[in-house]
């Protein structure tokens, strides 16, 4: 499936300043492993030493958060939109 | 003089100066301001204090300030009550509510954490501010930014009270109203900032604006006469202002005005949306986000940003979470009310509801000395409490229908009834007359 995967501001210095990524992936964990094999700089702000999704960076498959879809095993559909928010304010 | 304070990473603990960001561009993670106390230690003293109005400026050079800043406002400086009435039916010896349902200028904490933000949004020379919101922080913006000359927009789940709308709206901000919950919004406005030169007090300006809540917990040790109590109850939402009284007294113990103690940290939270206080519970790693439904809807953040920060404090500091359901929370907020004079919005019907219940856990000892964070206003949340008190029916203008309705309606008042004065009757002497 394609994908895309919007990339904040912040995170363009690891993405040659691309403010979204195009991706062929099947479920999330796909689209973030071709992210962080494209990006390798990016890797480590993805995923702990344990492989774990960091705490503090929230990811959402289009406007729902992934870990209210079964985490990043989710299945992925043709056209949907990645968001990757790095440590969610508000409150 | 250059700034006593700095951003730093919670995490990797790197510096990051003073600039709108809330997380850490190399880890992701999020920033927190750090302060020189060694320089505060020599600039400002406790007695510095006394010449001060009793409110938030009071503590500036502990808040992340420009130089010289002027607080427009007199926010805080809220009461701390002393039970008479509920220490005495729930056994407690030294029981206090620190009752910010009166914070000037919406009634509610988030008045203080307005307050810092808008010094960081000038000095970082925004001109629209706003927010992400589950009410109370709608109407602080709103009120603050109004008196500042600032542009406020807002943004808001679609359902949220009807009142808190109504005070956001009164002051001229810009609503936005959006179909999902909080965290949907809040998600939402984390874009907003990347694509907008806005200041949002709880997104780009969040650390600044955090340390605001650090003066609910300065006016606790100093209205207990610079001493830290035993036992904090705080609400949870996003996790932050139960994190951010404990900095406020590890600061105070750092700059030697109070003796150190050791203080117990309880959260409180809505059943239908408890991560933080589920994450405690169950001794969680990683706490699980949740969909909320409660009628606690200012404390209903499912994806709170603080909630580890918050486990951690908790459970290291020996305190406890606890959640209660919709009706024990319309039932404190009621028993509130009806014993201290304090009409608290649905957060703190949790925050009480949640206390009793720590105290029938013997998780509080009732001997100790027991503050209890009450962070908001009942007149915001009135409709929560509308079915509690059905409209009675009308009366003629005369003694006689008076003295019919105390025969059919009325039971004699127990607790509150003052002595009748020699003059006066009693619903009971009425009958009486009339039997």
């Amino acid at each position: 499936m394609h994908v895309i995967i919007e990339i904040p501001t912040a995170f363009r210095r690891f993405t040659d300043g691309a403010p979204r990524i195009d991706c062929s992936a099947a479920t999330i964990a796909d689209a973030l492993n071709e992210l962080t094999t494209r990006f390798p700089n990016l890797s480590r702000h993805v995923r702990d030493d344990q492989g774990q999704i960091r705490q503090f960076l929230n990811i959402y498959l289009n406007e729902e958060d992934i870990r209210f879809l079964g985490g990043e095993s989710c299945a992925v559909k043709e056209g949907d939109r990645v968001l990757l928010v790095p440590s969610i304010a508000g409150g | 003089m250059p700034d006593l304070y700095e951003l730093r990473c919670r995490e990797c603990g790197k510096s990051w100066g003073n600039s709108p960001c809330s997380f850490c561009e190399d880890c992701f993670s999020p920033l927190e301001v750090a302060y020189d106390y060694p320089a505060l230690k020599k600039i400002v003293r406790r007695e510095n204090l006394a010449a001060r109005s009793f409110n938030m400026w009071r503590y500036s050079e502990l808040l992340p300030l420009p130089e010289d800043y002027l607080g427009p406002n007199s926010v805080g400086g809220t009461p701390l009550v002393a039970s008479r009435n509920l220490s005495r039916q729930w056994g407690l010896k030294n029981l206090y509510f620190k009752n910010d349902a009166v914070c000037f200028p919406s009634l509610s904490f988030k008045d203080r954490v307005v307050a810092t933000a808008l010094s960081a949004a000038r000095r970082f020379g925004f001109e629209t501010v706003g927010c992400s919101s589950t009410g109370n922080l709608a109407n602080a913006v709103a009120a603050q930014a109004a008196q500042q000359g600032f542009d406020a927009c807002v943004l808001i789940p679609a359902d949220l009270e009807p009142a808190k709308i109504l005070n956001t709206a009164v002051y001229g901000a810009r609503i936005v109203r959006i179909n999902g919950n909080y965290d949907h919004v809040n998600r939402l406005c984390a874009q907003i900032v990347d694509r907008f030169h806005w200041g949002l007090v709880n997104v780009n300006l969040r650390p600044y604006y955090s340390e605001g809540s650090k003066t609910h917990g300065f006016e606790i040790a100093e209205q207990l006469g610079w001493r830290l109590p035993d036992n904090v109850v705080v609400p949870m939402a996003g996790g932050s202002l139960i994190t951010k009284i404990a900095k406020a007294f590890r600061e105070l113990v750092t700059l030697g005005w109070v003796e150190p103690k050791p203080v117990r940290f309880f959260g409180a939270q809505a059943t239908g949306c408890s991560p933080i206080s589920d994450g405690v519970k169950r001794n969680l790693a990683r706490f699980e986000p949740q969909k909320p439904s409660t009628i606690a809807r200012s404390l209903a953040i499912g994806n709170p940003a603080d909630g580890p920060y918050a486990i951690k404090l908790i459970r290291e500091s020996g305190g406890w979470a606890e959640d209660v359901s919709d009706r024990e929370i319309v039932a404190a907020v009621k028993l509130l009310a009806a014993t201290e004079g304090i009409f608290t919005e649905t957060a703190g019907g949790v925050t009480l509801g949640v206390t009793k219940k720590l105290l029938d856990l013997g998780r509080i000892s009732r001997d100790e000395t027991t503050v209890v964070c009450i962070t908001g206003n009942g007149l915001k949340t009135t409709d929560a409490f509308t079915a509690e008190f059905p409209v009675t029916d009308a009366i003629a203008p005369n003694l006689d229908a008076f003295e019919a309705l105390l025969d059919q309606q009325l039971k004699p008042v127990g607790h509150a009834a003052a002595a009748p004065t020699a003059n006066q009757v009693t619903p009971n002497q009425v009958t009486t007359v009339k039997a």
